[in-house]
């Protein structure tokens, strides 16, 4: 028994059989513990990220006037105005367009789409489209909205660049939430002799909200915090005015890399500050979106 | 629609309902379509990128051969002396894909592991998303503090340029640690409970189970979701821009500044470069590049990750 053992053991090269089960049940422990601290290591570095920004830029952040001024050319003066106009009219933008058209491919795929070559293509195409790099966006961007369309380096050209860029996490996360609505919902509707547009409007979507306003979230997010398209579109890094739609713009991102790429010193605390504000953006964003599903949750 | 007994009315009725059916076989064509629309704007989109990124890059290629582009190991397009050789942006991106990898790696396939092997159900429903949050941190965030904290704090020990790969590629394997992590956690949660119990049985223990066992069965979707991290580490732009600098070298000595494909593009399109010249068409044969890379990647990360659903399901 024991030679069969450790022949089978030779033909297995990785490692030599050890028969004590204490050695190997403590080695697991030890192995739980690097598991543990792998996992941990994410979560201690996200705290202490938080704690430098906050450290570096907190008092900054106070400052009277620094959300509410427009930039300055000295780090201590100042405030980050146009980026948070710019930021929030983009993050607008982005939920009027992209959700919509999100939402709508989504429902075409779940509820209308037959089973042909051509639906699969345009869901592997969607799949691929959520992993092409931000700033191969911005090329689609500036070359579409800048220049063929004629829109130039404006908030709208960036705007909907921004829109593309969200669509594949919307149209996904919608799929899966109106995939989760029970089947046993449509057949009653259907039962009681209505059309199909009719079913889907009055209870496929009230009842997918949640998990579709989920996906919104995640994307519109993303969309916020996106520095790289809106550099190739042609976002500018000092602006002393609130951009409207067809003028130049800036973004919260783009004003933190401005403030970071300065040389002096107090420009770091600056950025950190921005950065406060383009993180309170995006959890106020997550704020209304848990209320509105909360909402949605209780009424359906 | 009620029923009646009156025969004018029945027919006024009938007729309403026939306008009905026909105002909802319109309404059901419109919306349809509509959604059709919706569906193909993706299309679209991918048609767009492909049109315009290569239409642009062919005009590169009229100026600039094709053997320049890729034996020459210089990349000075800016210099008075220009050259055109892509292999340093392209060692510049291995470099701070492979120290981030290095880093998201180990710390993606241990978090899955531990969420899915060891804590217990509630404790990971907390976990999970705690660590999901470092892939919803702006990535401009990462750059920052990759430069000002991470930096600093290795210049300590390690003689470190300001601007190096050694920073960007360490926070840029951070951020992507949720996107390995997230997708081998499904992977190895796929792994069915009877291939467990089949290990314990035969007396071996849990971390035996899991290395022997467990891994190997995921391993299609793990791979996966490594590959589409080394994608989201060649496409990522601000961290790499802000923290490894752009300093085109072919190098692989993590301490130096280097330039990514990335940094490249964002520091050519921010510097102005009038329509129609070289300059701004080496932002699209870089943009190619770049695109041909990445689209590589998420293929076969999506058809390694399909085969492996085709097995359990």
């Amino acid at each position: 028994m024991t030679t069969s053992y450790q022949r089978d053991d030779s033909l297995d090269s990785a490692s030599e059989f050890n028969e004590s089960v204490e050695k190997r049940e403590s080695l697991g422990k030890v192995f739980e513990i690097l598991f543990l601290l792998g996992l941990l290591v994410g979560l201690f570095i996200l705290a202490l990220l938080i704690f430098d920004i906050g450290r570096d830029g907190l008092l900054r952040f106070l400052t009277p006037g620094f959300l509410t001024e427009t930039p300055s050319r000295f780090p201590e003066e100042g405030g980050i105005r146009p980026a948070i106009f710019g930021s929030v009219l983009l993050g607008i933008i982005v939920i009027l367009v992209a959700v919509p058209i999100g939402v709508g491919a989504a429902l075409y795929l779940e509820e209308y789409a037959p089973k042909a070559w051509w639906t699969a293509i345009i869901e592997i195409n969607i799949s691929n489209l959520a992993g092409v790099p931000s700033i191969v966006y911005g090329l689609l961007g500036l070359g579409v909205f800048n220049y063929l369309l004629g829109f130039g380096p404006t908030l709208i050209s960036g705007a909907l660049t921004l829109s593309l860029l969200s669509l594949p996490v919307i149209i996904v996360t919608s799929r899966e939430a109106i995939r989760s609505v029970p089947d046993s919902l449509r057949n009653a509707s259907y039962g009681l002799g209505v059309t199909k547009w009719q079913t889907i409007s009055h209870h496929v979507i009230p009842y997918a909200i949640p998990g579709i306003l989920t996906g919104v979230i995640i994307s519109v997010s993303r969309a916020i915090g996106d520095a790289a398209c809106l550099i190739v579109v042609g976002a500018v890094s000092f602006l002393t005015f609130d951009p409207g739609l067809s003028q130049r713009f800036m973004a919260l991102p783009i004003q933190i890399y401005s403030y970071i790429t300065r040389p002096e010193p107090g420009f770091a605390n600056s950025a950190a500050a921005t950065i406060i504000a383009l993180i309170l953006l995006i959890m106020l964003l997550n704020g209304i979106a848990i209320y509105v599903r909360q909402r949605f949750s209780i009424t359906r | 629609m009620q029923f009646t007994n009156n025969q004018d009315d029945f027919a006024a009725t009938a007729h309403v309902s026939l306008d009905k059916k026909l105002l909802d076989d319109f309404q059901e064509k419109f919306f349809a379509t509509i959604l059709f629309a919706c569906g193909l704007v993706s299309v679209l989109t991918t048609f767009g990128i492909v049109v315009i990124i290569f239409q642009v890059a062919f005009e590169f290629f009229q100026e600039v051969s094709l053997a320049d582009f890729f034996l020459d190991t210089k990349w000075t397009p800016l210099f008075a002396e220009r050259h055109f050789g892509i292999w340093p942006l392209i060692s510049g991106t291995f470099l701070t894909t492979a120290i981030a990898m290095f880093v998201s790696v180990p710390l993606g396939l241990s978090s899955a592991i531990y969420l899915s092997e060891y804590a217990q159900p509630k404790v990971a429903a907390i976990l999970r998303p705690a660590v999901e949050l470092l892939a919803g941190i702006p990535t401009v965030v990462y750059g920052y503090f990759a430069l000002l904290f991470v930096t600093p704090l290795l210049r300590n020990f390690i003689p470190l340029e300001i601007f190096n790969a050694l920073s960007a590629g360490l926070m840029m394997g951070v951020m992507i640690t949720p996107t390995v992590g997230s997708i081998s956690l499904d992977a190895i949660k796929a792994v069915p409970r009877s291939l467990r119990e089949g290990a314990y049985a035969l007396g071996i223990t849990k971390l035996e189970t899991i290395f022997r066992v467990v891994l190997p069965a995921a391993l299609s979707g793990i791979t996966a979701s490594i590959i589409l991290g080394v994608s989201r580490a060649v496409g990522e732009t601000m961290t790499v821009l802000i923290a490894a600098g752009s300093q085109p070298k072919l190098t692989v000595n993590l301490t130096e500044s280097v330039e990514t494909m990335t940094a490249y593009m964002a520091q050519i399109s921010g510097g102005d470069s009038p329509r129609g010249s070289l300059n701004f068409k080496t932002l699209y044969a870089v943009g190619a590049v770049l695109f041909l890379l990445t689209l590589i990647l998420n293929i076969v990360s999506y058809w390694i990750s399909h085969r492996f659903k085709e097995k359990y399901d």
